[in-house]
């Protein structure tokens, strides 16, 4: 009898927390192309601040390498090119309630967004993680950032490890200029990222970053998808990324995009190459 | 107590309805971290707010027309602006400007880091509705209370301390506790500049496992139990200092 009373206590608890929670917001529409098209524009989420991936030009419109590719699959469906600004943490959320078609922003590949997304395979771009630091600190191991401050973005899956590993202490901001900022005013020691952006942050203005460095070995490399929403797994236009994807890497074209953006080579997209 | 974090993880796997900050020790722990980091922010802000409101209304009163001057200049610049700029600004801006600590061991630290700067800026931006709400209250008083006040000798400290205030205080109470539970809410936007409150702490749960609808319930629930905790104690206050006669209509209660 207590034994039952007991999993009726817990059946009821469960109950009431079901009833707090919201009723998942619907799927917008069915994301097969024709409906892309039938709406006449693809609603992309990409970064505004991720430099050179996709950011703000002076004239103060969006461009990167994201966004090149972003306008190609736009052109290529016929249908006008809308970009909405999204953040690391809230582009899946902006996907799961229908605001955008297509997250490309420079969202890496994990089991629980996968699961919360269709993700593209295969992956455009790949990156893993390390810190930008002064070179002065003088850091080789990550072990050497236990009680170090250290800049991040919110919402980034590596910010878990670094400090559940190496007992580096996140401070974390909503965006790269804000995080890079507190950078170069020394009040953090260490900016922890995806090692793309380091690397190509370190060339786009070697002046600015004269004193700072990527020491660390970059671990857990990471490939970058696109992903659409999670209700259209065996829809056309996943198919239809997935094959252009395949597309991009056999004829070189991001290779070619990564050079007019002036990105360091990646390993990645050129194992890529060579094997498609 | 593990009993109570395990049922967490059996309501996950047995209805889906995902709560890491109850179940995973790392997300627990960062989770009440930014629970207690609110907290202190709401404190601090809240007890310095009140405290500049006190001091600015007292200025507004003085004889002094520099001192009123720069009371009406705060208040204009800190009423008028929206708290997440005056935010970056003094973080990003003023802070970067300011003498910083040397480090043993290399390097150099900020002299506030972002908590106190959020403290500072929640205590200027709360401290100038303050100065409002209490000047309201003063000069609520009545005229002839203070004139009989003064005839019976009373000096400017005593008057405002024995008189003035005390009246002052229990006319503007509902619109102090309407403002400080702004202020307590206001407090969210710390994570804006780093600092681990529990917006910042829940954005970085849902983002590593997506359960966005099941924090924000967490946030909601949070938050009306602290805000309703504050307007319960200062509800309570009010009526404590409850005085027949005073802020009713025909000395009804």
């Amino acid at each position: 009898m207590p034994v039952r009373l007991a999993s009726f206590a817990s059946a009821l608890a469960a109950a009431a927390v079901a009833l707090l929670l919201t009723v998942a917001t619907a799927v917008a529409a069915v994301d097969d192309i024709k409906a892309i098209q039938a709406k006449g524009v693809l609603v992309v989420g990409v970064k505004a601040d991720y430099r050179p991936w996709g950011f703000i030009d002076p004239s103060g419109a969006i461009v990167g390498m994201e966004i090149d590719m972003a306008r190609e699959i736009a052109d290529k469906l016929g249908v006008r090119l809308e970009m909405v600004p999204v953040t690391t943490a809230n582009r899946i959320e902006f996907l799961r309630q229908g605001r955008i078609d297509l997250i490309l922003a420079t969202m890496s590949d994990t089991p629980a967004r996968r699961q919360a997304s269709t993700v593209i395979d295969p992956p455009y771009y790949a990156g893993g993680t390390n810190i930008l630091a002064r070179k002065s600190l003088n850091f080789q191991r990550w072990q050497e950032l236990r009680g170090r401050r250290v800049c991040a973005l919110q919402g980034a899956y590596y910010n878990r490890p670094v400090a559940e590993n190496w007992g580096a202490i996140i401070v974390a901001f909503p965006g790269v200029p804000e995080a890079m900022i507190d950078l170069l005013a020394g009040n953090c020691d260490a900016f922890v990222q995806d090692s793309s952006l380091i690397a190509s942050t370190l060339v786009s203005d070697p002046v600015k970053w004269a004193d700072y460095e990527m020491p660390m070995e970059t671990f857990g490399e990471q490939a970058w998808v696109m992903a659409v929403s999670a209700a259209n797994r065996e829809g056309s236009f996943a198919r239809f990324l997935a094959h252009l994807s395949q597309d991009w890497h056999r004829s070189g074209h991001l290779i070619a995009l990564e050079k007019k953006w002036g990105i360091p080579p990646s390993p990645f997209l050129k194992s890529m190459h060579d094997k498609l | 107590m593990t009993g109570v974090w395990d049922w967490f993880l059996w309501l996950y796997e047995a209805h889906g309805i995902n709560l890491p900050v109850f179940y995973d020790s790392y997300d627990r722990q960062r989770f009440f971290a930014g629970l207690l980091t609110t907290l202190e922010l709401s404190v601090c802000s809240v007890v310095a707010s009140v405290a500049i409101g006190l001091v600015g209304a007292w200025a507004l009163g003085s004889g002094s027309v520099v001192a009123r001057r720069l009371v009406q200049g705060y208040v204009h610049a800190f009423r008028n602006t929206p708290p997440l700029i005056q935010l970056s600004f003094l973080y990003f801006a003023v802070g970067n400007l300011l003498p910083r600590l040397e480090m043993a061991g290399g390097g150099s630290r900020p002299l506030l880091d972002g908590f106190a700067w959020a403290v500072v800026t929640l205590s200027l931006f709360g401290g100038a509705f303050n100065v409002e709400i209490f000047r309201s209250g003063i000069e609520a008083v009545p005229a002839s209370t203070v004139e009989a006040a003064e005839a019976l000798g009373f000096n400017r400290w005593r008057l405002h301390r024995h008189v003035v205030l005390p009246l002052a205080l229990r006319i503007c109470l509902p619109a102090l506790s309407n403002n400080l539970v702004n202020l307590v809410k206001t407090s969210t936007l710390a994570y804006a500049i780093g600092v681990p409150e529990l917006l910042y702490v829940s954005a970085q749960v849902w983002a590593d496992a997506m359960n966005v609808r099941e924090m924000m319930n967490v946030l909601l629930v949070t938050y009306v139990g602290m805000v309703g905790l504050l307007s319960f104690g200062l509800r309570r206050l009010e009526a404590a200092l409850r005085v027949p006669g005073l802020g009713t209509v025909g000395g009804q209660p």
